[in-house]
């Protein structure tokens, strides 16, 4: 992308975001491009005062709560079933999920 | 209008059980509420009438009452997986989706014999601070209808204020139960995190997200806050370990006795930023506790300024990742629009998602991405880090801490909706509880010019107890709240 964090100018401008919205699968429109463009700007440039902190040597928390592996026992229990699993499904065929096209022609 | 509207849960209750009205008929004085109001202030997105009936019948032709809120009504956040509702998230792209499980709230709430009227109405997977963000249009505050009444828990919290329900259920990922109880005068609880459980609850920021009670008195919280916390092993974050008591907590509070116990007030989250009247409530608020017999004392937490900071960078990463799973093919929206799952994956979501939803999912793919991730997401992992260094350190010199619970009162309707940062800004208390897993609530400490102001209690993870406690003695010290009357 265009600038370093920190860096005078814009940060992200608008091809910057079209990039964004394609990794993020948004089919975003002309217009959007332009109005997140700016606003995506102004909140990163905003949410950038957390480099002004000094913690270097501080550890990163991801969760409040120190997580460990949580198992079960490896036992039979009840589930969706097929029709259950399937009933909110935007297409379905032979008990199974009706998707577009995955992969490209030579593939 | 019916007089059942304005009784406490407890109140219903206590009716229900010694057969004074039946569930029935307290079911029925709601829905009928509902029908007379909710027109004009749209808390709910869905009333769920023959279910509620059928509900409050099988608690009328029981022997027994299933909980101690048997029979009483409650607005369920549209968050929540309900197999005999719709369920939203107030997204277009749920639009009509019928999900094939229960969450466990949904499940103990029913278990509890607790009467579901409804889904209530939020800002799109919850984010947002005004339920403007919600596809399904806004929520009017019932104080002032041309104001927000908070969010992304907009819609439970006007249902409250306009007795629409007695109880109601929300979630706090930034501070979704405690900002809009205090733009509607109502009492919100965000528990410590892992205290109730997350299974079917739709994630916004699954490190953050924490479901809670909300009612208009403190009592009707903790009572509801019982049925629906502890463990769960369908949840791998739930916390293991008995549920605090804040219902003997909240008793022990109301007898308004806070000799010897510590408040501190933040220093960081008064003064400047914080609307002169929010400020005027709680300092007489903090006098109101002292002259309970609490001792006072100032606390510094230097970090928690910077917490909204770290708040944008982390909750749109986790956002970014968690909203992949709308992706058209398995439920939900498809948009056919395009031959590869690719290009229906991008023309779904950009028709099925709102702007402030692709904002975050957007910010935070950025914020995660190479050569971005250790100056954002990385650095704002390290804020929250010393965010709970200063809760830590805080809770040695008192035993809760105090603040207001919103830096302004509601704000009207379309005042922020263009300006995302000062929207974010409205977060700006209630954010640190959440990046340190802490609990918190927000009680009514009376109206500035004309509109409520929430007083923000915060304890330490699983301190329910003395947080119910001080927000007892401080409510019966206080008096009852005002309420206002809905010009529908």
């Amino acid at each position: 992308m265009s600038a370093d964090p920190g860096s005078p100018g814009p940060t992200l401008g608008r091809d910057d975001v079209a990039h964004l919205a394609r990794l993020a699968r948004l089919a975003v429109t002309e217009d959007e491009l332009d109005l997140f463009a700016g606003q995506l700007d102004t909140i990163i440039e905003w949410v950038a005062k957390v480099g002004e902190i000094a913690a270097v040597d501080v550890p990163p928390t991801s969760h409040a709560v120190p997580l460990e592996n949580v198992f079960r026992p490896d036992e039979l229990r009840p589930g969706l079933t097929q029709e259950q699993a399937l009933a909110g499904a935007p297409a379905s065929q032979d008990g199974r999920f009706r998707v577009p096209r995955i992969l490209g022609e030579e593939q | 209008m019916s007089e059942l509207i304005r009784k406490t849960a407890a109140e219903l209750a206590e009716l229900i059980r010694t057969k004074e009205v039946s569930a029935v008929e307290v079911a029925r004085a709601h829905l009928d509420r509902i029908a007379e109001v909710d027109g004009a202030v749209h808390a709910f997105l869905h009333v769920a009438e023959e279910g509620a009936i059928q509900s409050a019948t099988l608690v009328d032709e029981a022997q027994e009452p299933a909980s101690p809120l048997a029979g009483v009504p409650l607005a369920l956040k549209d968050v929540f997986t309900t197999i005999d509702m719709p369920t939203t998230a107030g997204s277009k792209i749920l639009e009509g989706w019928r999900p094939p499980y229960d969450a466990t709230v949904t499940a103990r709430l029913r278990a509890a014999g607790i009467t579901i009227l409804g889904k209530t109405n939020m800002d799109e997977f919850a984010m947002g601070s005004s339920t403007e963000h919600s596809a399904y249009g806004t929520t009017h505050n019932p104080w002032d209808l041309d104001r927000v009444p908070g969010g992304s828990g907009g819609g439970s919290a006007a249902s409250l204020a306009a007795f629409e329900a007695p109880l109601a259920i929300g979630t706090d990922t930034g501070g979704s139960i405690r900002q809009p109880a205090a733009f509607t005068g109502t009492v919100g609880v965000k528990p410590t995190y892992g205290g109730v459980s997350r299974y079917g609850l739709i994630a916004c920021a699954s490190s953050l997200d924490q479901a809670g009670p909300c009612a208009r008195t403190v009592l009707d919280a903790a009572l509801l806050h019982e049925v629906i916390a502890g463990y769960d092993p369908l949840d791998s974050t739930s916390i293991d370990q008995p549920v605090p008591s804040v219902v003997a907590a909240t008793k022990q509070g109301a007898s308004g006795d806070l000799s010897g116990l510590r408040v501190g007030v933040v220093r960081e989250l008064t003064g400047e930023g914080y609307e002169a009247g929010v400020q005027a409530s709680f300092d007489a608020a903090v006098r109101q506790l002292e002259k309970l017999g609490a001792d006072v004392v100032e606390v510094s937490c230097p970090h928690f300024t910077t917490g909204i900071s770290a708040y944008y960078l982390i909750l749109p990463s986790e956002v970014s990742s968690n909203l992949a799973r709308f992706d058209a093919m398995r439920y939900g929206l498809r948009v056919n629009q395009g031959a590869s799952a690719e290009e229906v994956m991008a023309a779904t979501r950009e028709i099925g998602f709102g702007p402030e939803v692709k904002r975050r999912i957007m910010l935070g793919t950025y914020a995660l991405s190479a050569g971005y991730y250790d100056a954002y997401y990385g650095q704002a992992q390290k804020v929250r880090t010393l965010i709970a260094r200063d809760f830590a350190a805080a809770f040695q010199q008192a035993d809760v801490l105090l603040s207001p619970a919103t830096p302004t009162t509601a704000f009207p309707i379309g005042a922020k909706i263009d300006d995302p940062v000062s929207m974010y800004l409205n977060d700006l208390a209630t954010i640190p509880t959440n990046l340190a897993g802490t609990a918190a609530l927000s009680v009514p400490s009376g109206l500035a010019d004309g509109l409520p102001v929430g007083l923000q209690v915060m304890a330490p993870a699983l301190g329910e107890a003395v947080m119910y406690r001080v927000a007892a003695a401080y409510e019966a010290a206080r008096g009852p709240a005002p309420m206002p009357e809905v010009k529908a």
